[in-house]
């Protein structure tokens, strides 16, 4: 499979990026709209205005697009029942959103990476692992994480932490299938047989060929978990109020939602569409990097 | 076949032991005393004391363990502390609202996404394929509240077809029921229904490139009949797995569902709680909830001897 995938990767660099983009729709079009929010998230204290600033004389005031590029303009986006900016108030939620989708797709791939190698490797663990992976994905996510949230009391960290947990079983499942297949190769036997250490036939023969579907897997992580820190927000179990985030802009909206609809269609606009770039991303690379994969679930 | 029933069963029993073993673990190794946790912010100290008492809590964790799964199994999921009454009733009764969305979502969206996963197999590469698969990539994409409130404001508040938000008891009509279950359903489901058509088109793909398929054509069987009893009920165990596996979404969206809509089921019970900090009741319905994922999973495997009478362990 490591074959393939360098194959496939090699190919587009004998015609450039035209012919990257032909093949790759997907990848383009979503990496594209991910690039765009990641640079308006890091730009936010340059484009927007204060998101916390609290105006009621300005309640409620309709979007006005034709101001999109008008620095200072609080009509962008329109405001809400405090008179807050929405568009800022949007633009400071992507960070929220993106900063917990990536770091919940890194540290879940991580540990499920690890323990998923182990379970893979060493047949004493695999039978503890899974049955408690079995356990951990018995539980919903939404409520693993909301009672890990209520339990702690809020922050950024805590909501990363609570919406990786449910997320490694998932992980660990794959990489061992990956590990249960390649294990069983000539190339591991002729390792084994020339006394390398486990731990050497592990990082350097099983690991590599993880990474291919670990990447996809990481990508659809990332979107499901800013799917949960939206909701967890929008439940008021996620960060702190005080914190825009998309989630808990619709929550302070949903009372004005005949009076007001922008208040509710931006922030859940946006998060329609990053969650769906980042599906398009991983859908793309799916079919780039784990041709077996592409094919059950195209 | 029924020695095969009870293998499952039993091996279900490990799984939830585990399960509880989590849902305990979560409060008592939490930063923290547990018994000031269980009692919430506005407890006396005698509260907390009675609590630390009933719970055995200077005993070993195995033991309080014990004590605790010796209540759970004869269902007492312990005592909410803000209405002051069992959990276990507390779920009872509001079992009715999300029982009813849970089965009006699931026979919505199974019936739904499998007529359009077996036609955009049937017609694959056709703009129907395109169009289901764009559904099924968006109604991912999308989340619940975000597809709810959309459909409040085009259905409830600008067309006015339908109720805003609420729920009848089913005791009250079936139609003022059934109308205000009908746009939480949608909202609930879409994610459900692209999970769905996505795997029954793959597999229906694969079904329909077989021999027995073409032999079906040659000797003359009418579309639909090849479609349905030749194609499909061989293409049933993954569709039949990805539902019951899919059900941990509806769970996860039973929460927020009810939320938008204004559904005073157990989603509601839990979401309240977070407010009150009143985890016992948050321990009970994620139990719950639990207990429920592992026995739909359960079914979907005994289903399987029904679609597959290959299948035998």
């Amino acid at each position: 499979m490591a074959g393939v995938a360098a194959e496939a990767a090699a190919a587009p660099r004998s015609g450039g990026a035209r012919v990257f983009i032909r093949r790759n729709p997907t990848i383009v079009i979503g990496g594209a709209l991910l690039i765009v929010m990641l640079i308006l998230a890091l730009l936010a204290p340059f484009i927007a205005g204060d998101p916390l600033h609290v105006a009621p004389v300005n309640r409620l005031q309709p979007p006005d697009l034709t101001n999109l590029f008008v620095a200072g303009a609080m009509d962008r986006f329109g405001t809400d029942n405090l008179g807050r900016d929405v568009f800022a108030r949007t633009i400071y939620g992507a960070r929220v959103s993106l900063l917990v989708g990536i770091a919940v797709a890194f540290f879940s791939t991580t540990i499920g990476l690890f323990v998923g190698l182990a379970a893979g490797y060493y047949r004493a663990l695999d039978t503890i692992i899974m049955r408690l992976m079995d356990a951990l994905m018995a539980i919903p996510g939404i409520l693993l994480a909301i009672a890990l949230v209520a339990l702690t009391r809020g922050g950024v960290p805590v909501v990363i932490f609570a919406i990786t947990v449910p997320e490694i079983p998932r992980v660990v499942r794959l990489v061992r299938a990956v590990v249960l297949t390649v294990r069983e190769r000539p190339f591991i036997d002729a390792a084994v047989s020339v006394g390398s250490r486990p731990r050497k036939v592990i990082l350097r023969h099983i690991l590599p060929n993880t990474l291919a579907p670990l990447i996809v897997q990481a990508t659809y992580v990332c979107a499901s978990a800013i799917l949960v820190e939206a909701g967890l927000s929008f439940l008021g179990a996620g960060v702190p109020p005080e914190i825009p985030t998309w989630g808990n802009m619709i929550a302070q909206s949903r009372l004005f939602l005949s009076r007001a609809p922008w208040t509710v269609f931006f922030p859940g606009a946006c998060l329609a569409i990053v969650v769906l770039a980042i599906n398009l991303v991983g859908d793309g690379l799916r079919d780039r990097l784990d041709p077996r994969l592409a094919r059950r679930m195209r | 076949m029924i020695a095969y029933i009870i293998r499952r069963l039993v091996a279900t029993i490990p799984v939830m032991l585990l399960v509880a073993v989590i849902v305990f673990l979560l409060v008592h190794l939490a930063p923290g005393d547990p018994a000031s946790v269980i009692a919430g912010d506005n407890a006396t100290s005698d509260q907390i004391a009675s609590i630390r008492a009933a719970l055995g809590l200077n005993r070993p964790l195995w033991e309080q363990f014990a004590i605790w799964i010796g209540h759970v199994l004869q269902g007492d999921l312990g005592h909410s502390l803000f209405w002051n009454r069992p959990v276990a009733e507390l779920i009872l009764q509001r079992a009715e609202p999300t029982i009813s969305l849970a089965i009006t979502t699931l026979i919505l969206a199974v019936t739904i996404s499998i007529t359009l996963g077996v036609l955009a197999a049937w017609k694959a590469g056709s703009g129907l394929d395109r169009a289901v698969m764009g559904v099924a990539v968006t109604g991912f994409s999308v989340p619940v509240f975000v597809v709810g409130y959309l459909l409040v404001f085009v259905f409830a508040i600008q067309l006015r077809w339908l109720p805003v938000q609420g729920y009848r008891p089913i005791a009250d009509g079936l139609w003022p029921w059934f109308e205000r279950l009908i746009l939480p359903s949608i909202a609930l489901g879409l994610a459900y229904v692209a999970l769905i058509a996505r795997i029954t088109r793959t597999t229906m793909l694969e079904v329909l490139a077989e021999d027995y398929i073409r032999t079906a054509e040659a000797k003359g069987v009418a579309t639909r009949p090849m479609l349905l009893k030749h194609a499909l009920k061989n293409a049933a165990v993954p569709i039949v797995t990805i539902v019951g596996i899919g059900v941990a979404l509806l769970i996860g969206g039973v929460v927020i569902t009810e939320t938008v809509f204004n559904i005073p089921g157990i989603g509601r019970l839990v979401v309240d709680a977070i407010a009150r900090r009143d985890y016992p009741i948050i321990q009970g319905v994620i139990l719950v909830f639990s207990g429920v994922y592992v026995l739909v999973n359960l079914a979907v495997d005994i289903s399987y001897t029904f679609f597959d009478p290959r299948v035998r362990y």
